[in-house]
């Protein structure tokens, strides 16, 4: 297919789409973020040990949310009995040195750096790395298929916990 | 120093002093993390011979490792030198160890291989056997998982343990060919007292109102096992600190309690390791094995859990407000490369560590206290008397009660006063 022809959207358009998503967590609008997914959608957080690529069901992740986890981290974070983030904490995403890796007929491959800027109780912790996506074009619009979160923090310690999507 | 536990015949009481008050902190690491078992590690973390871990291990950085015969070893990471620490390293293997600082060089057995200049040092100065690395005071092991204590005079683990290892033996004999140890630990921490999450670790009455959302995640796949307020089972004092909770499972159990939404296949899989454990351990023990969790607190600060999934958890203060916290994920060795690990593995995620869907609320409820904790003063006791019988022992009690607690504070009291030894560091 000639270039020109691409049925995917540029670099512009894809960072453009990454900020978007920020801005959906930033604004507490999970079911809004939820919905950029593809209904065959994973969200994972390797370990900030070992092999951020080992399978799921084999390695001990931090999270590895499969569509339906997904769909209940979402639920549990919309209530007020989410202890862990009530009152809601105030989260600011930076998301920088956005690249396209790879594209076929049927998936794009593309990273970003983030700072995540979270503050709760007086207390502001900061979640930095990378994101990896997955992305796929359902009825013309992206969609993730895959988001790997690859936490460069070294451990969770002194965040304690990642009780938000960063 | 003010009493610290306020215990009548219907009271039980601790003081919010015992969480924040630096003296305390400082006698508990004279008379607790100097003188209690302390768990270093589970052996799969070491499958090979000359496999070495560091970490921090009541608030001493410790080399664990095995050496190049196989054997199980301890060091304090410092060089006998002049205290650079002996490796930097997180995990790795190796036969030898060298210090970057001037180059003394040890094999992993800590014998002193080479060292620098030794002709410029004074007679008699190189002999072998002087300048060796310094192994932790004592460190024993039961059933793979391996203990240091720094008193050198401390009563053996297994007497230690006590009653624990009778459930210590209840986790591990699920498994046909031994516990392993998945990837690597989840490393977080809590901005609280240690003591809040050895509390927190065994405590079942908060679940209802602390993990709903938990709940509600396992209504969507347990079929109504979870029924609010019903918990079939029973508390223990195992004495030394050391306490249990086991009860009726109310969701799936890789080992073994088949859910609906694990599939017809892992049915059969599950029914057969079922039979397995009957036929090797009696319908009864079998049954407890595969139908019940349990919440053990070995204490001070390790806390094996036999729920959903099967969890190590040690907690090491660092100072009188915070913890750092290791959880590391077990499974029986013949579930490598099979779905049951993948089950076992959602399991613990769905519940616990940093990004669980309940963990996170914990570590916010122990912050939570801590934050409050500053009014010592004015509003000075934590209440812990649920399920207290005036008259009885409390060695026994009910899944709903607050045992656990009094039995982890009736330890810890007791450590707190054990008269010291000669020799004693502090
Ligand atoms: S401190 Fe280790 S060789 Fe000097
Ligand atoms: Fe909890």
């Amino acid at each position: 297919m000639p270039a020109d022809a691409s049925p995917w959207p540029d670099l512009p358009a894809v960072a453009e789409f990454l900020y978007e998503e920020a801005a959906l967590l930033d604004d507490w609008k999970l079911p809004e973020w939820h919905a950029l997914f593809a209904p065959d959608g994973w969200y994972l957080v390797p370990n900030t040990f070992g092999d951020p690529y080992a399978p799921v069901e084999q390695s001990l992740y931090i999270i590895a949310d499969d569509p339906h986890h997904v769909s209940e981290r979402v639920k549990r974070l919309m209530k007020r009995s989410a202890h862990a983030e009530q009152p809601r904490s105030v989260t600011h995403r930076l998301i920088g040195n956005v690249r396209i890796l790879g594209r076929d007929s049927a998936e794009m491959r593309v990273q970003s750096s983030f700072i995540t800027h979270r503050t709760s109780q007086g207390v502001t912790d900061s979640f930095f790395g990378r994101h990896e996506y997955r992305l796929v074009l359902l009825a013309g619009a992206l969609r993730i298929r895959e988001k790997r979160t690859l936490l460069r923090t070294g451990s969770l310690r002194p965040q304690g916990r990642l009780s938000l999507i960063v | 120093m003010k009493p610290l536990l306020d215990i009548t015949a219907d009271r039980f009481r601790v003081s919010r002093a015992a969480y924040t008050d630096p003296a305390i902190y400082a006698a508990e690491q004279a008379a607790i993390f100097s003188r209690c078992w302390l768990f270093v590690g589970h052996e799969s973390e070491l499958a090979q011979p000359d496999a070495f871990a560091t970490r921090r291990v009541g608030g001493r950085p410790i080399l664990f490792l095995r050496d190049s015969q196989g054997a199980f070893r301890c060091f304090l990471n410092v060089c006998p030198h002049r205290g650079a620490q002996i490796t930097r390293e997180r995990s790795g293997k190796s036969r030898s160890f060298t210090c970057f600082y001037h180059g003394w060089t040890f094999d992993n057995a800590g014998t002193l291989r080479g060292m620098h200049e030794p002709h410029t040092y004074p007679e008699g100065f190189c002999q072998a056997g002087l300048h060796d690395l310094v192994p932790v005071p004592r460190f024993e092991s039961y059933r793979g998982f391996h203990f240091l204590n720094f008193d050198p005079g401390a009563m053996s683990l297994r007497d230690y343990l006590g009653g624990a290892c009778a459930y210590i033996d209840t986790i591990v004999d699920q498994a046909e060919g031994g516990m392993r140890v998945i990837g690597e630990a989840q490393e977080y921490s809590a901005r609280a007292n240690w003591k809040l999450l050895a509390e927190n670790s065994v405590d079942i009455p908060h679940v209802t109102a602390l993990h709903p959302t938990y709940l509600q995640l396992v209504a969507t796949n347990s079929q109504g096992r979870m029924k609010r307020g019903e918990m079939p089972g029973y508390s223990l004092d195992l004495g030394h600190g050391h306490t249990v909770v086991e009860r009726i499972a109310t969701y799936g159990r890789p080992i073994a309690q088949w859910i609906e939404s694990w599939g017809e296949e892992a049915r059969v899989e599950i029914e057969a390791i079922y039979l397995r454990l009957v036929d090797k351990y009696g319908k009864e023990r079998a049954d407890r094995m595969a139908h019940c969790a349990r919440n053990l607190l070995i204490f001070p600060n390790l806390v094996i859990n036999d729920i959903m999934s099967v969890t190590i958890r040690s907690f090491q203060p660092v100072g009188p407000d915070g913890m750092e916290i290791s959880a590391w994920a077990l499974a029986p060795a013949e579930e490598l490369g099979t779905p049951a690990l993948g089950r076992r593995l959602t399991n613990f995620l769905e519940f616990l560590g940093p990004g669980g869907f309940a963990t996170p609320d914990d570590v916010e409820a122990l912050e939570s206290c801590q934050r409050a904790a500053r009014v010592a003063r004015e509003a000075p006791w934590n209440d812990l008397s649920k399920g207290l019988s005036p008259g009885g022992d409390d060695q026994r009690g009910d899944t709903m009660s607050e045992l656990p607690q009094r039995a982890f504070w009736r330890g810890w009291q007791a450590w707190l006063n054990q008269p010291g030894r000669a020799g004693d560091a502090g």
